[in-house]
């Protein structure tokens, strides 16, 4: 790098200014009043009073393909390399509610997650892990009532009770709008599900996270980390406000709201970020909504690191990287975490390279010492100066969408969609020229061509997916199945019911995914998208 | 007269960063660009390409369907007698490359494709296909 480069380059990775040199006259506020205590209102040191010390974040791996069987044996290979959480990745049927012998899940049954399409997979998935020790967090949105059900009525049928289950459904239906797509519904039949399933968590399942409400997918769309935490937050106001006007209290169903975020390679913005997420959260939920209980306060998040930060080109770099983004996020005070694999770039990761991302947050945990003492980088002038800079920027963003017409509104327009595009554009651009640095693509490139050993698809999982799903169409009791999918049509039409112990009830008599989510679409008819560039 | 092309998104794969960004560049390329949104189903690609002129269609494809997907299209524009080129975009192995332009794909592009190259070569991709298309009409 030469000197006009070097000079040049003061501005985080999504456009923070950065001074050449911090002191402290650039931090201001009382300790009490900005950072406080770990495990103490508003937080900003993190959510627990322990941290670490206490135990290691959860590490949590995205995993899944195939069928069943062969993602339970992924899953059981993953806990005996030392993971410690179960992180589910569904097919794309399974996500939009196809079932594997509908004609468009033909050929993305078991593609890029497990396929999923009753109960009697879900008994295969979990079959020899016990749901009481373990928890087990569930990348799905438009059909998260459904597999919520799923999870509920396995954990039953291996005896454990339901107030003993853990882990978070993503549920976070307002961000497949903008980033991921896979959204079913119109927004708002879409929110009611949301909703339905919040209420039914806090009275049946109170260790469970029905809602992981994630800004992951608005920054590896392109988004900045401020536009990540904004929306998220603005997300979660919408989702905090639907439960309440269906008549809860606020400390009822906050303790077990959760995040998700990404974590790119820009050590500093991505530590002063999350500290500005717990403040901001915290007085969120204290001030706007009253929440006292102090876990109603508590941003309690997970991150990935990996996505749009890795690159094609000399692939092995991105090992390197994710390391980095793992740091940040451990400083940062995550809660639980998925490093991706150095190969994602081309395909699913393999055995081998996804152990080696887990891995490297076990060095991370057991080797580095960064986990010895509680929230490490407090008090210093950089991160606490960045952490004022990214909270005021995360506000300003907020406050914008709010004058734009809200969240909602923003996204059945396409406000945030080409808010994000607009960002995803710039960075491109800047990568092409250059003037943001990668390694390997505008840096040090070099010509040699991988030779990477990548995961393959196995063309057989469809008959094997179609053969149990046949078969559970065959043996289950037909009448049943009808007569409950009748009754979930009728509640769908009546806004006043909650739709859970119907989709509950469906999923017990094997109803199929497909089959619940035609039922539901029947009444609610679908989401238009804003399409736009 | 501004060349038109189509950028598509079919299968049931919902991520539309890379889809947008290339629209966005050919747009500023000085290309017409129509984009189809999320999802769509060969059959309206194929619809929509033909109702808007387009001299090109490009496939964004993320899911690891992209062989195919793609076959699929190709045959249906076959069957249909259209001769519109056709290029694929996303996360693609290599190994998967020859095939796709053995299915009759005119370039495929990865994630490590600088924009610059995808619009010189949409452009001369473009320009070929009319050319042949004022031979075959003279």
């Amino acid at each position: 790098m030469n000197k006009s480069e070097n000079t040049q380059r003061r501005k985080t990775l999504s456009g923070l200014p950065v001074e050449p040199l911090y002191i402290p006259a650039d931090q201001s506020g009382s300790y009490e009043e900005k950072l406080g205590m770990p495990g103490e209102y508003p937080f900003t040191r993190g959510v627990y009073s322990t941290m670490y010390l206490e135990r290691p974040w959860t590490m949590r791996q995205y995993s899944g393909f195939g069928t069943a069987e062969d993602t339970n044996a992924r899953y059981k290979r993953l806990l005996a390399e030392g993971q410690t959480g179960l992180s589910v990745a569904f097919d794309l049927p399974t996500q939009i509610g196809l079932d594997s012998d509908a004609e468009e899940a033909e050929i993305e049954a078991g593609r890029v997650g497990v396929a999923v399409d009753s109960l009697a997979d879900f008994e295969v998935l979990f079959d020899g892990i016990p749901l009481d020790a373990i928890s087990t967090s569930f990348t799905i949105n438009a059909t998260a009532p459904v597999i919520l059900a799923m999870y509920m009525l396995v954990a039953e049928k291996q005896g454990v009770p339901l107030k003993k289950i853990s882990g978070t459904t993503q549920n976070d239906i307002l961000k497949e709008f903008v980033a991921r797509g896979t959204w079913i519904f119109p927004v708002e039949p879409s929110l009611r599900l949301v909703t339905d399933s919040v209420t039914f968590s806090a009275e049946h399942l109170p260790r469970f996270n029905p809602i992981s409400i994630a800004g992951a997918h608005f920054r590896d769309a392109g988004g900045t980390a401020m536009q990540e935490a904004a929306f998220t937050l603005s997300d979660g106001i919408v989702y905090v406000e639907r439960a309440l006007q269906r008549g809860m209290l606020v400390d009822q169903f906050a303790p077990r709201l959760s995040f998700y975020f990404y974590t790119y390679t820009d050590i500093f913005e991505e530590v002063a970020k999350y500290r500005a997420m717990r403040r901001l959260w915290a007085r969120i939920m204290k001030e706007r909504f009253g929440a006292q209980d102090p876990r109603s306060q508590m941003f309690r998040f997970g991150v990935v690191c990996g996505g749009k930060s890795l690159t094609r080109q000399q692939p092995l770099n991105n090992v390197i990287r994710v390391a980095y983004e793992a740091l940040a996020a451990v400083l940062g005070g995550v809660q639980s975490m998925f490093t991706a694999a150095y190969d994602e770039a081309y395909a699913l990761p393999t055995e081998e390279s996804a152990i080696l991302a887990l891995r490297t947050q076990q060095v991370l945990a057991d080797e580095t010492g960064v986990a010895n003492t509680i929230d490490p980088l407090a008090g210093s002038y950089y991160v606490e100066a960045l952490t004022d800079k990214m909270e005021a920027a995360i506000v300003a963003t907020m406050d914008e969408v709010d004058r734009l017409g809200g969240m909602v509104r923003c996204v059945e327009n396409g406000t945030i969609q080409r808010m994000i595009a607009d960002e995803a554009y710039r960075s491109e651009r800047a990568i092409s020229s250059g003037e943001q640095a990668v390694v390997g693509v505008n840096r040090y490139q070099s010509q040699e061509a991988g030779q990477l050993h990548l995961h393959a698809y196995d063309a057989s999982i469809l008959e094997r997916q179609r053969e149990r799903l046949s078969e559970v169409r065959r043996r289950r009791d037909n009448r049943a199945v009808q007569q409950y999918l009748s009754d979930l049509r009728a509640a769908c039409r009546d806004p006043q019911k909650p739709l859970m112990p119907y989709i509950v009830d469906a999923v017990r008599a094997y109803a199929t995914i497909g089959e619940i989510t035609d039922t539901m679409r029947e009444v609610f008819g679908v989401f238009q998208e804003p399409v736009g560039i | 007269m501004a060349y038109r092309v189509l950028v598509a998104k079919p299968g049931l794969d919902g991520h539309d960063r890379g889809a947008k960004v290339i629209a966005r560049t050919l747009r500023d390329a000085g290309f017409e660009v129509i984009y189809t949104g999320l999802r769509r189903s060969v059959e309206s690609i194929i619809a929509a390409a033909i109702q808007e002129d387009v001299q090109l269609i490009g496939l964004s494809l993320l899911s690891g369907a992209h062989i195919p997907l793609t076959q699929k299209l190709m045959a249906k524009l076959h069957e249909a007698g259209v001769t519109i080129p056709v290029v694929v975009g996303g996360t693609i192995p290599e190994q998967d490359v020859p095939v796709l332009h053995q299915l009759g794909v005119q370039k495929v592009f990865l994630p490590s494709t600088p924009l610059e190259e995808i619009v010189r070569d949409v452009t001369t991709i473009v320009e070929q296909s009319q050319q042949e298309e004022v031979v075959v009409q003279s």
